[in-house]
This record gives structure tokens, C-alpha cells and sequence, in this order.
């Protein structure tokens, strides 16, 4: 088994849900640094291929649960040098649970 | 119990009348650093402030002094600082601070003989263009010169009633004679001293307060630091936020309206002192401080040689009393300055002279005149 | 995810001039994230932002005061700390931070902040070293570590930098704390901490400053800074602050120096001297109410020189 397969069934086996969290762009206010997506401990941040007003390039969040999800840490909220990126703490249920497979109504941006 | 206004009869020097003046005015804050010859007022600042429940903070150096004093004006207190030549210039830069964010405060420069260390404690009159151009930019300034321990006191308190009416820095330009000086002061009852606060914001304004926007006065009501009015306060050009704006419509705004509202109110804040013989005279002698004094003696002696001379005395030095001296321009013959430096106040009075001539008795510093001295220049003036 | 709506409103927009929003400093510039860092502090602690008041000098980092909606003053160069110590003394009830950059805190401002450390005024300071002038276009500073480049050492730096951290805690603060941009959670608890304390506190936060520093001595990338940062500090307390020096390509400590017990502040001396009990106490007596439980400075010292074994803290996850 998998490291990840033990870990989800560990959390099944005695019903726990990582912290799952929403993520909020200011998109005009991002000047594009990259630091939320370099040190994002669950790597859900890219580089979107978008451009905003000022020509840079805004982050968006690409999901692959049930692992690779936002876990609502909030480490880019507060190391983003421009208050352009923040979290919201919802339950698992409010961005699609835990399920193996389960759509991820909180990705793509 | 609060020992602010010492009412009676005193025998003091002039830098400890100006520090009585400034407890009187209802200084809370004093801030200095000791320098030759004003350090007396700082000492005296030290015993009476914390008396009159005020705090007195000696700092670090002089540039310190002034921003500590800026500081505390914005957490609402009456606040002064004291010095000398040499602290007078290290403060240069943050008396344009209070000039731009529109801080009341009361600087006493008690001058020596400069340039550099000079004469630390003799006397100099060498710092009146300090006072008016000594920050970079363009600004009007205010300044008093006492020619008494008594005016020191009253002065001072003068100085703080305009620093507070007109949100300004107010030099009060002693001199080391001034300074040292002990004479009779006589400080009146409480009641009797006029005292003028700043205009604060309305409290009802929280949330729509825009910190320089001025009334029809041109002087912005000010808010006080804790009171929540979250004011932005900078020294570089701001608009009425109080937020920088880097343009030339904003930097003329800004800085024509600090000028005017000083410039428009000119009238009520020149004083000038006549002697008996304002109206019968052609030889006009122009004067202030230490220097106003000697002049008096040589325009009663000018007077017992049949001259018809008169001493114009410059209670404030700024702003400049212009129209006046154009004024007198017309009917004067001559006019004679006399003053303790190369020739500053000498300039003013060539500017408003036209065509009349001005004669110019000046020293270097280190001694007052001999009457005998600004005489002789009277005289000159008078085609002796 | 939710992006780019207007409507969207930052945790943090609360405490920020939100109209003043983008700020002036460039994209990767440590100094967003410690205003973001301070401002979670004050969130985390709930305090009453009437009660605030922030005072800045010149500089990049100076221009925080302009974008925080609280009583803020942008002052001039080098003399945020005397602003502040005159504002607090008046009045004492205000939780002031001065927020500042090393040029405008150690170099012009030098001789004042030493003096506040002495004094023990009660003000928080905030220091973010990025090593050099970025305003100006990225000249020499007290702190540029030896043989960096700058627009003003062409040829490298000849001077060795100061120990921001050594020359507070011999100076006299209560609480010295060092941190780098990327210690984000650990740098918000220390501000906490110093925000609730009373006293002189002191953090410095090492930023990167790409586009002025990073350009000219190989770290361009704000991201590589980070992880420079990361790589290099050693996350311990209690380290004799004299010993954490920083040096180039060299490990360096982050971490709380200093942390003394609350004393007698300078503002709670001032006021002593007004009442009326001190003035009219005998000598003696009043020599005993200004020592009141304030420390010798030769004891203050001895807690430095003897200070407890340096703990080891964290080393887990992202270690930040």
C-alpha cells in the first residue's frame, strides 16, 4: 500500500477530514512574485495563463484530491507581499469531501 | 497640585522667563538637548515641568529634540523645544516636517556668535535668515524676538497662541544677552493670559475626515493620534487625505495654501513697538532683540543732537513688516539698521526702501553695540 | 477557487488603506509580507486599531505607515524612533510600532534607536533588513554584508556589517527577536509577543530585495532568496546575540534573543515624575521608586552573558 492510500484509509478507518479550504485571488492585486505558489506546502497553486490589469500573471488552484487539496494553512495569505491571495477555513463537504475520485468543485479557478 | 502659572513678581533671566512663559502658555512637553546659552531654559524646563504636570525628556541630540517634540504634538500636547545656533541648524530639517504636516510647535533658538562652534556664549544675531530660510523649499515662517526677560515670557506665550492658531513651527529668536539677562518679570494671574488652543476635528467626522482639508481659514482642524480618526501624516506633498500625491498641481495646492495662511493673517501677527518720536521723525532706526536696546539709547542720543531719529522695533521678525516699512519708505529720509550679524534684517529693509538710503551698523557677534556706534551711522544718514 | 471578483474582500482589508492598494514595492519584495505578518498579529490579538499607531521613516520600508488604516506618520529620514518616543510619552494608553528599514534604523537613525533601547521606551520596532537602499537604487548599507555588491561598493563591500540583534540587546531591549520573510508564522507570533509586551522591542527581518540587491549579488529571484533564507537559517532562541552575526554563504540564527521580564518602561517613569507622592518624596525614597523593579544595566548584562542553554525549536514541516 501506497503512503497515500494509508493515509486515506487511515482517515476513513476513523472518520477524519483534512482541513479543506477556499482560496480567494485578487486578481489586480497580484504583481506575480510566484511565492505563494513556490511555498504552498501542498503544491495546489500554479501559474495561471492569465494576465491581470498590470500584465501579471495571478495564480489559480489545480486540486488532485484527495490528497493534493487546499488544506486552508494559509501560509500564501500571509506571505503574499500584496493581501492578493486569502483562505477561507469550509468543511469538506462545502468543496466536494474526501472521496477517491470526487469532483473538486474547488479547483481551476 | 499643579504649579503651572507662577502669578507675582519675579527676578529671572530671560531663558527662564520663556520657560515660565511656556508653562504658562500650557506646555506639556519639552524636549532638548543642553546647548550654550539656552541650556538654562532646558534645566528650569526639568525642575517645572513635571511640577506642572508635564513631561520634559532631555534627547539624544537636537534632531531628536524637534521630532520628539513633533511627535507629542500629534498625541495632543503643547509642546517646545529650546536651543543654540548649531542645534538650530541640526533642526532645520524637521522644522520643514512640522512646517509641511502643519504640527503647532514653539522652537527657541537663544543665538550665539556663529558660524560653526563659534562664540558659544556670546552673543549673535546671525540666525534671523536661519529662521526664515533655513528648511529647503518654500515656506513662510513665523518668528518673536524679546528684548526683555519679560517679553521672553510674554512672547513665548505669544508664540505658542500662534503656533496653535495657525498649526505652525513659531521660532522664538532670544539672543545670549536676552537670554542672560536677569530683570524683573512679573507674571500675571492665570486668568488674565490669553491662551489660544489648536482647532481639533470634529469627533462626528470619524470616518469621513479628510486630515488637510482646511477650512475657510485655510487651517485644517487637527486630529489628535488615538482618537480614531486613523489620519495619515506625511512630510512628503499630500492632498487632502493626507495621502502623497507626486505632482505639480498638488505640490502648488499644498504650499501656496501653507503660505497663505500664514501670508493673509500678516496684520494680526506683525508687532511692531514705536517710541515717542514715530510721527516727527525722517531717520527711521530698525531693530529687534539684544540690538533694539542699544538702538534706543543711540536714537535718544541722535535726538539730543537735534537728528530726528526714531527706533522701529521688530517684536516679530516674521513675517517681515513690508508694507509697513514701504510705507515709511515714503516719508523717511534714511533708514538705519543695526543688528548683530553681516547684514540680514539690512536686506529686508533695502528691499522695502526704494530709493531711500540704508545705512547698516552690524558686528560679527561677541558684543552688543555701542550706542555710540549705531549714532554715528545715524548721523551719517542724517548728512552729519 | 474565487478569483478577481471586486467585491472581494482580503482578511486584512479591515486594517488596510484599501484605496492606496497595489503598494509601491516590487513584485517579491520582503516588505508586503511583514506588513501582512504584522497586520495577522494584530488581527490574531484583536486589538483595537483606534489604539494603534504606526510611525515609519524613509525608504521602501517606510512607506508601510502610508497603507495601514490607523494613525500612521510617515516622518522624515531616520527619525521614526524620536516621532515615536515623543507620541508615547504623551500619550502611554497608544501601542506604537515604529516600522523602518536598517539604512533609516541604524545608519541615519543610529544614534537614536540605541538611546530608545537604553531608555527602555515602550515602543515596538520593527526593523526589515534587506541589506541595502532599495529606494534610492540599491546603495550601500550598514548592513550589507561584506563583499556584496551595491550601486555605492562597486568593486564589493569593504565594511563588516553591524549585528542588528548584538547591538540591540547590548543597547538595553526587553525583547530581541530576529526572522527572515519566509518565517511567517513564526515571525507573527514574535510580533505578538512584542506587541503585547511592554518595553523596547526589537525584531529584525531579514527581506529579500531582488530588484536592487538580489540583481547584483546573484539572488534575483525572490523565490531563491526564500529558499536561501530557509537553507541557511538555524531556528534556536536564546542564542547569545552577540555570537548571530550574519556573513555571506554562511549559516545564520533566527530565532527570540532576548525575552527579560517586564520592567519599569521609560513613559511609566516620566509619569512618575509628575505625581505628586515622588515630588514631594525625600531623596532617598524618590531613588527607590525610579530603580522600582527596573534592572541595574550591569545585571540586564548578566541575563545576556548568562543566558539559558539556546533551545531547539521546531525542525519540523516547512520549519517556518
Amino acid at each position: 500500500m501506497s503512503s497515500e492510500a494509508k493515509i486515506i484509509k487511515l482517515l476513513r478507518d476513523h472518520s477524519l477530514a483534512l482541513p479543506r479550504g477556499r482560496v480567494y485571488v485578487i486578481e489586480d492585486r497580484c504583481k506575480g512574485c510566484g511565492l505563494c505558489i513556490e511555498f504552498c506546502p501542498k503544491k495546489v497553486l500554479h501559474q495561471s495563463e492569465r494576465f491581470n490589469a498590470k500584465g501579471y500573471h495571478p495564480p489559480e488552484l489545480i486540486e488532485e484530491p484527495p490528497l493534493k487539496v487546499c488544506i486552508a494553512c494559509k501560509f500564501c495569505e500571509m506571505i503574499c507581499p500584496d493581501f492578493a491571495i486569502f483562505v477561507e477555513e469550509v468543511s469538506a463537504e462545502e468543496v466536494g469531501g474526501m472521496e477517491e475520485g470526487a469532483e473538486c468543485t474547488n479547483g481551476g479557478g | 497640585m499643579v504649579r503651572d502659572v507662577l502669578t507675582g513678581t519675579h527676578f529671572m533671566n530671560g531663558d527662564v522667563a520663556a520657560a515660565e512663559g511656556a508653562i504658562a502658555a500650557g506646555c506639556k512637553f519639552y524636549a532638548g538637548y543642553p546647548i550654550t546659552p539656552s541650556s538654562e531654559l532646558a534645566e528650569h524646563m526639568a525642575m517645572r515641568l513635571p511640577q506642572a504636570g508635564g513631561i520634559f525628556v532631555q534627547m539624544e541630540d537636537e534632531i531628536a529634540s524637534i521630532v520628539a517634540m513633533i511627535g507629542a504634538s500629534w498625541a495632543g500636547a503643547k509642546v517646545m523645544t529650546a536651543t543654540s545656533g548649531p542645534g538650530f541648524s541640526l533642526m532645520m530639517e524637521n522644522y520643514g516636517l512640522a512646517i509641511m504636516t502643519e504640527t503647532p510647535c514653539v522652537i527657541v533658538n537663544v543665538q550665539r556668535g556663529g558660524p560653526s562652534t563659534g562664540i558659544p556664549t556670546l552673543v549673535g544675531q546671525g540666525d534671523v535668515m536661519q529662521a526664515r530660510w533655513g528648511s529647503h523649499g518654500p515656506y513662510e515662517a513665523i518668528a518673536v524676538s524679546p528684548n526683555s526677560p519679560q517679553e521672553c515670557f510674554d512672547l513665548t506665550i505669544r508664540a505658542f497662541n500662534l503656533a496653535e492658531r495657525f498649526r505652525t513651527p513659531v521660532v522664538v529668536l532670544m539672543d545670549e544677552s536676552v537670554g542672560h539677562m536677569f530683570e524683573k518679570v512679573v507674571i500675571p494671574d492665570k486668568r488674565k493670559i490669553k491662551i489660544v488652543n489648536r482647532k481639533l476635528a470634529d469627533k462626528k467626522m470619524k470616518g469621513h475626515y479628510l486630515p488637510y482639508l482646511a477650512d475657510d481659514d485655510l487651517i485644517p482642524p487637527m486630529a489628535i493620534a488615538g482618537e480614531g480618526f486613523h489620519v495619515h501624516i506625511t512630510g512628503l506633498t499630500h492632498d487632502e487625505r493626507g495621502y502623497p500625491d507626486m505632482s505639480a498641481e498638488a505640490q502648488e495646492r499644498l504650499i501656496r495654501r501653507l503660505i497663505n495662511k500664514i501670508k493673509v493673517y500678516e496684520d494680526e501677527i506683525i508687532d511692531l513697538e514705536f517710541d515717542e518720536y514715530k510721527d516727527d521723525a525722517d531717520i527711521y532706526v530698525i531693530s529687534y532683540g539684544i540690538s533694539s536696546r542699544c538702538s534706543r539709547r543711540a536714537v535718544k542720543l541722535a535726538r539730543d543732537e537735534g537728528i530726528k531719529a526714531s527706533l522701529v522695533r521688530l517684536k516679530t521678525v516674521w513675517p517681515f513688516p513690508e508694507k509697513y516699512i514701504r510705507n515709511l519708505a515714503k516719508k523717511a529720509k534714511a533708514f538705519v539698521v543695526a543688528e548683530i550679524n553681516n547684514g540680514q534684517i539690512l536686506r529686508e529693509v533695502e528691499r522695502c526702501a526704494g530709493a531711500k538710503p540704508v545705512y547698516f551698523s552690524g558686528l560679527m557677534g561677541g558684543r552688543v553695540h555701542y550706542p555710540e556706534e549705531i549714532l554715528e551711522k545715524i548721523e551719517e544718514a542724517a548728512g552729519k | 477557487m474565487i478569483a478577481n471578483s471586486h467585491d472581494l474582500e482580503h482578511p486584512m482589508d479591515k486594517y488596510l488603506r484599501t484605496d492606496r492598494l497595489p503598494h509601491v514595492w516590487c513584485p517579491g519584495c520582503g516588505i508586503g509580507t511583514v506588513l501582512s505578518c504584522y497586520l495577522h498579529a494584530v488581527d490574531n490579538l484583536g486589538l483595537d486599531k483606534d489604539k494603534l499607531v504606526m510611525v515609519s521613516g524613509i525608504g521602501c520600508t517606510g512607506r508601510a505607515a502610508g497603507y495601514v488604516d490607523m494613525d500612521s506618520f510617515h516622518t522624515t529620514h531616520g527619525r521614526a524612533i524620536p516621532f515615536a518616543i515623543g507620541l508615547k510619552a504623551m500619550k502611554p494608553e497608544l501601542n506604537v510600532t515604529v516600522f523602518s528599514g536598517d539604512g533609516d534604523l541604524f545608519a541615519i537613525g543610529g544614534n537614536h534607536i540605541i538611546h530608545a533601547a537604553r531608555r527602555n521606551a515602550d515602543i515596538n520596532v520593527i526593523c526589515i533588513n534587506n541589506y541595502n537602499y532599495g529606494m534610492t537604487g540599491g546603495q550601500l548599507a550598514p548592513t550589507t554584508p561584506e563583499t556584496a555588491y551595491t550601486t555605492t561598493s562597486p568593486y564589493g563591500n569593504i565594511e563588516p556589517p553591524f549585528n542588528l540583534v548584538g547591538l540591540m540587546a547590548v543597547s538595553g531591549a526587553v525583547y530581541v527577536a530576529r526572522w527572515t520573510s519566509i518565517h511567517v508564522r513564526r515571525l507573527t507570533k514574535s510580533i505578538e509577543e512584542a506587541l503585547e509586551k511592554r518595553g523596547f522591542c526589537f525584531i529584525e527581518v531579514l527581506a529579500p530585495c531582488p530588484t536592487a540587491f538580489g540583481r547584483r549579488n546573484e539572488m534575483r529571484d525572490p523565490v531563491e532568496s526564500l529558499k536561501y533564507f530557509k537553507e541557511q537559517a538555524i531556528v534556536k532562541n536564546f542564542v547569545n546575540p552577540l555570537e548571530a552575526t550574519i556573513e555571506p554563504n554562511k549559516k545564520f540564527y533566527v530565532g527570540k534573543f532576548v525575552d527579560l521580564e517586564e520592567e519599569m518602561t521609560f513613559e511609566d517613569r516620566l509619569w512618575l515624575m509628575t505625581s505628586e507622592e515622588f515630588l514631594k518624596a525625600p531623596s532617598k525614597k524618590r531613588k527607590e521608586m525610579i530603580l522600582g523593579v527596573r534592572r541595574h544595566v550591569k545585571e540586564h548584562m548578566e541575563v545576556l552573558l548568562h543566558t539559558p542553554e539556546p533551545t531547539e525549536e521546531g525542525g519540523k514541516g516547512e520549519g517556518v
